[in-house]
């Protein structure tokens, strides 16, 4: 049976906007929080109304909480968050000493809370875990993205990089096909956006909760319908690695919101 | 661990109109979807959210399965008298939680 629905999705896509050689132009980059009508504009920019500051007040109760073995709290060794996390984000994947291979803020979290605390590692998506990556990347808010130059993460950024412009799933489509080609256009009514991490991790309205970049790209894999890489896998955090590069000096909005 | 966020203004003049927003995480689960096995995940909801201003209730809302998760409330009031303005959410299982606020009117 000839299916014809599946070409027609990808003219669809196609038709529009030239495609891009390599990524946008600096002077067009736009936050995903551009394209977002005034009101949920709104509501990211007030944090009385800001649904993902609720995961910011969870994770500053966190921060002060000891837990594990040791009875520590991250208060304990780093402080007042707001001096010590200032601008952390922003460095975030960085190259972790100890393995030689790039690890996430999230991921940094967790090695803190084994290796430091003596606890047991939360799970990724749990509440605990985003409320703790919201409020340490929320006091980058404002600061510009700035991936870390080490030459130990080139490797991992170029693969990053592969992984964004190689087709995959049922669909056949790249990350780069939609976010670097046509993200003038719309998918279903919804703007394509360039795909810029900007207020990772954030409040998503159609999930009704704080989600991470690795859950929004897994959303996008499945949407391609391609197997999704497994959570806090290298293949996430070299994409990762990639998108922050792509999005470097752009400002922080943690907690962001999007529809 | 409960969250919830309220904004009041920290101060007033007597007659003044003050915005009032209160905001409590919750999963406002309908009753109506099942889950990953096929048996029905139990509704969890708040239903009512009542304002006190100075002991008084100033404003209460009953809320039903379509209001979304992490209710969002937002209302105004007249700053009569300094006072605190306390919130308290209650679900279907009896519970209540609350949070507070002070308003010095001058």
């Amino acid at each position: 049976m000839r299916r014809p629905a599946h070409g027609l999705i990808v003219l669809a896509l196609l038709a529009g906007a030239p495609a891009a050689a390599d990524g946008i132009a600096a002077g067009e980059r736009r936050s995903g929080s551009d394209f977002m009508a005034p009101e949920t504009q709104a509501m990211q920019a007030d944090d009385t109304s800001n649904p993902g500051m609720l995961w910011v007040v969870q994770g500053a109760g966190l921060w002060e909480q000891g837990a594990g073995a040791s009875g520590l709290s991250c208060a304990g060794c780093h402080g007042a968050a707001a001096d010590s996390m200032r601008g952390v984000a922003a460095r975030y994947p960085a190259l972790d000493a100890a393995s030689g291979k790039p690890v996430d803020l999230t991921g940094r979290i967790n090695q803190c809370r084994t290796v430091r605390q003596g606890a047991s590692a939360l799970v990724r998506e749990s509440n605990e875990l985003l409320a703790l990556t919201t409020f340490v990347a929320h006091q980058s808010r404002g600061m510009p993205i700035s991936p870390p130059s080490d030459p130990g993460l080139d490797a991992y950024r170029a693969a990053g990089r592969e992984l964004f412009t190689t087709r995959m799933g049922q669909l056949d489509l790249s990350c780069a096909n939609c976010h670097d080609d046509n993200w003038r256009g719309r998918l279903a009514g919804s703007a394509v956006t360039q795909a810029h991490p900007t207020g990772y991790p954030l409040y998503r309205l159609e999930w009704q909760g704080v989600g991470s970049l690795q859950r929004r790209m897994r959303n996008c894999m499945i949407g391609v319908r391609a197997e999704p890489f497994a959570a806090g896998s290298d293949a996430f955090i070299a994409l990762e690695l990639y998108l922050m590069q792509r999005a470097a000096g752009m400002a922080i909005e943690t907690p962001g919101v999007r529809p | 661990m409960t969250r919830s966020l309220v904004s009041v203004p920290g101060t007033a003049r007597r007659g003044d109109i003050v915005d009032v927003r209160a905001m409590i995480a919750h999963p406002m689960e309908t009753g109506y979807r099942m889950g990953p096995n096929g048996v029905a995940i139990p509704r969890r909801i708040i239903t009512r959210f009542v304002c006190t201003y100075g002991g008084e209730e100033v404003f209460a809302a009953a809320f039903f399965p379509a209001v979304s998760a992490n209710p969002f409330v937002s209302f105004s009031l007249v700053a009569t008298e300094s006072g605190t303005v306390g919130f308290a959410w209650t679900d279907d299982e009896g519970q209540t939680e609350t949070a507070s606020a002070e308003i010095v009117v001058s």
